[in-house]
């Protein structure tokens, strides 16, 4: 008894050392999750039920802020719905053209330096600088696009001034920066075994098979990784949506010419545009953390959903 | 030998003397404590808060919106005549500031946010009052005997203050009236700009020369995103009220606010309606350039501001103009001359902590006249005091003297302020973005939805 007792305290101490050690090896994290997100959230909560305009001190209000953006705020419901779109759609498409263009250009046998070059080459282009270069090429009075399909005898779309062809317009733009998705399929693509292709085209597989049997299983991490990270970086889409519009619409503003975003129409909304602007445009902190909550809500949701839904996705061992 | 100077807060005891060191302690407490509840409570301050006025050296930080070389050029100029008077007050100057730049400056205070600020949008007076980010300079006024109503056009007073608030103070005005072609006009066998909206309806058709599917010149861009042909700036010519005297958005009871809308609608209709004129209007250059369409010669009127006058003169784009007010509605005729009228502000921020220096610039900007006058010279904007406008060294040629008429006319109004800013005018310009695009066409019914929208977003702002 007098000896457990004797030992119990340098145990005890052992393990405090050891907790100590361990914490000081995770404080780098705890201190950047603590910073950069746990207090951030807290926060954001908390000022979702305060009126805080920035200046003043904060006062509690309830519900009143989330009663005004599900319930008066004329924008929120269209915002919501055009992100989105914006998430099935240009997540889809840029996946599925990333893919595709990865697996082209891995097929490709002379010039595939040429053509990884000028695949990747618009992702480096700055957003803002790409999003204006967009504007012109597709300005349906003045722009080459239009004046080609008019040429060709097509349809000449409204592309950014037609609420009807904003986001379609949006998403071209996403398709044409696909380099970051490319480089990465690229790698996945050349990873996978030369032998199975063998096996299969052996067993007679034709090309659908050998995609659907042996690059996809291989591919399948990666494609999960991309849905991911293209459902989070969608969701927090706010800088091409925000210059479209403003290049578009044509408005400086000024006094008796207010400019919010959404133009055409308000089929540009997007929930981050929604923060910036109930929380830095109208000073309404409050409803823009409400806002916040709904995206970080949102998002969590997509993620936890595809993560549950990853034995359908994922095919392989990783 | 006069007395020594009393420090601000009165004298203190000698930190030395262990009887001082409670007092003090309680002192500076007291002090602290006073600091955070101004700061937290957006208390009034008095501009008293620094020592210029004992001859000390501050240096105040300026942020204004002015980016062109005569704009800046104007600015430099009138700050150079300020420190010559005030020899301990340096400036420093920042330009090319825009709105949501100054809005987190502000909330973010510290070193580097301004201490004077000027905007060129008055419709966040309101935001900039009630939110006590711009400082009531009531107190300042008083004080040095300035009579804001006697000393400011009405129009100017009125976009410049907030509920009794006068966070700001005007600096230059702009006033919106009809550019016209003149050879255009000739061509078209038209002699003199119109006075009513019908004349001015036939005019515009008249001077549309059709090209294809297209314009080879339209008579006038009455799109909303036409540049200057917002809903605030037509409604300038009704007069209209926008709030009822309870404070409530009173859109759909004014018969003005439908009475535009239909107008509008239907000169979009005469002219080859709403998908022509946009897809034409998406072949103009930039507003603030040479390629401005008016400039071209697309189009052959326009409402725009006092400054095309500057602009025209310096692109000297090879075009015959002239101005004159913008045509009001045929039941209003008798208030031919009247425009929309809005400008840039002046104002001090809170967490400025060279307050009372700050004061002195910016009543030396928006109320000497000399610098008043230079400067609206300079720039060619209409100037914000009485005694300006009516200074016998304002130079008017006849095209300009345009804009100083409307500017005086009784009848010429404003954009009222919000507590949240421009909302308001946001919630209109997407209701008539609807109108004209054909979306909407009950008017009656979609004005009342528009009322609830404002009053839903200024309560929540309350």
């Amino acid at each position: 008894m007098s000896s457990t007792i004797a030992v119990a305290p340098a145990l005890r101490r052992k393990r405090r050392r050891q907790t100590l050690r361990t914490l000081a090896f995770l404080s780098p994290w705890l201190i950047g999750f603590g910073v950069f997100f746990a207090y951030p959230l807290v926060s954001t909560v908390y000022f979702s039920f305060m009126k805080y305009d920035g200046f003043s001190a904060p006062v509690f209000t309830g519900l009143k802020n989330w009663n005004y953006v599900f319930n008066h705020y004329p924008f929120f419901w269209q915002g919501l719905r055009n992100t989105l779109w914006l998430v099935l759609v240009m997540v889809s498409l840029r996946v599925l053209f990333g893919l595709g263009i990865g697996m082209l250009i891995t097929k490709v046998k002379t010039g595939a330096g040429f053509f990884r070059t000028a695949f990747y080459l618009p992702y480096l282009a700055p957003p803002v600088a790409a999003t204006t270069a967009f504007a012109f090429l597709l300005n349906p009075g003045t722009g080459p696009v239009n004046h080609l399909l008019g040429s060709l005898g097509l349809p000449q779309p409204g592309w950014f001034n037609d609420p009807d062809w904003s986001k379609p317009a949006l998403s071209l733009l996403a398709l044409w920066g696909i380099g970051d998705l490319m480089v990465i399929f690229m790698a996945a693509l050349l990873d996978v075994p030369r032998e199975q292709y063998e096996a299969a085209e052996l067993d007679g597989a034709r090309a659908w098979h050998k995609f659907r049997y042996v690059t996809y299983p291989n591919i399948s991490p990666i494609v999960m990784f991309a849905v991911v990270t293209g459902v989070i970086q969608t969701m927090q889409y706010y800088t091409q949506a925000m210059v479209a519009g403003k290049v578009a619409s044509g408005v400086i503003g000024g006094s008796g010419q207010q400019f919010e975003p959404g133009y055409p129409h308000g089929s540009t909304w997007t929930l981050p545009q929604m923060v910036y602007s109930l929380g830095f445009q109208r000073f309404d902190t409050g409803s823009a953390c409400v806002v916040a909550l709904v995206l970080f809500g949102l998002s969590m949701a997509f993620t936890s959903l595809l993560l549950r839904r990853r034995a359908g996705f994922v095919t392989s061992e990783d | 030998m006069p007395p020594a100077p009393v420090p601000p807060g009165g004298p203190v005891s000698n930190p030395r003397s262990p009887r001082g060191r409670r007092p003090v302690a309680a002192l500076a407490l007291s002090a602290a404590v006073a600091l955070l509840a101004g700061a937290c409570t957006g208390s009034n301050s008095t501009g008293n808060n620094d020592a210029s006025a004992a001859g000390k050296d501050v240096t105040l930080t300026f942020w204004h919106g002015w980016s062109q070389d005569n704009e800046t050029k104007a600015i430099d100029d009138n700050i150079a005549a300020f420190e010559k008077a005030h020899p301990n007050i340096h400036v420093k100057v920042v330009a090319n500031i825009t709105d949501d730049k100054i809005d987190q400056a502000l909330r973010a205070g510290g070193p580097d946010a301004p201490d004077v600020v000027s905007s060129f949008s008055t419709d966040n007076v309101g935001k900039f009052c009630s939110s006590k980010a711009w400082i009531d300079l009531n107190p300042m006024l008083q004080r040095d005997h300035i009579d804001p109503a006697s000393t400011f056009p009405a129009s100017m007073l009125k976009y410049s203050q907030f509920q009794g608030d006068q966070c700001s103070l005007p600096l230059l005005g702009d006033a919106f009236g009809l550019y016209y072609n003149k050879k255009a006009f000739a061509a078209a066998g038209i002699t003199q700009p119109p006075k009513t909206l019908s004349e001015f309806d036939a005019d515009a058709v008249k001077l549309t020369v059709a090209n294809g599917d297209s314009y080879q010149q339209l008579g006038f861009m009455p799109d909303y995103h036409g540049y200057e042909s917002a809903p605030a700036h037509y409604l300038g010519q009704w007069g209209s009220s926008y709030f009822g005297a309870d404070g409530k958005s009173d859109l759909a009871a004014d018969p003005t606010v439908a009475d535009m809308l239909n107008w509008q609608k239907n000169l979009v209709n005469k002219l080859g309606g709403f998908d022509k004129l946009e897809k034409f209007r998406t072949s103009f250059g930039d507003e603030f350039s040479a390629k401005n369409p008016f400039e071209t010669g697309q189009v052959a009127m326009a409402i725009d501001g006092e400054w095309r006058t500057a602009s025209l003169k310096a692109d000297n784009p090879g075009i015959d103009w002239a101005t004159a007010p913008f045509p009001v509605p045929d039941a209003l005729a008798s208030t031919y001359g009247r425009g929309y009228q809005t400008g840039t502000i002046v104002g001090i921020a809170r967490s400025s902590q060279k307050q009372a220096a700050a004061w002195e610039l910016v009543k030396y900007l928006a109320t000497d006249t000399d610098a008043v006058v230079s400067f609206a010279n300079a720039i060619h904007n209409v100037p914000s005091t009485n005694a300006a406008l009516n200074s016998p060294k304002l130079e008017a040629d006849p095209n300009f003297k345009v804009f100083l008429d409307i500017a005086r006319n009784p009848n010429t109004s404003t954009t009222p302020p919000s507590i949240n800013g421009g909302a308001y005018q946001v919630s209109l310009q997407n209701f008539a973005y609807d109108v004209e695009a054909g979306k909407q066409s009950d008017l009656k019914a979609g004005l009342a939805a528009t009322d609830k929208e404002i009053d839903a977003a200024v309560d929540q702002a309350k």
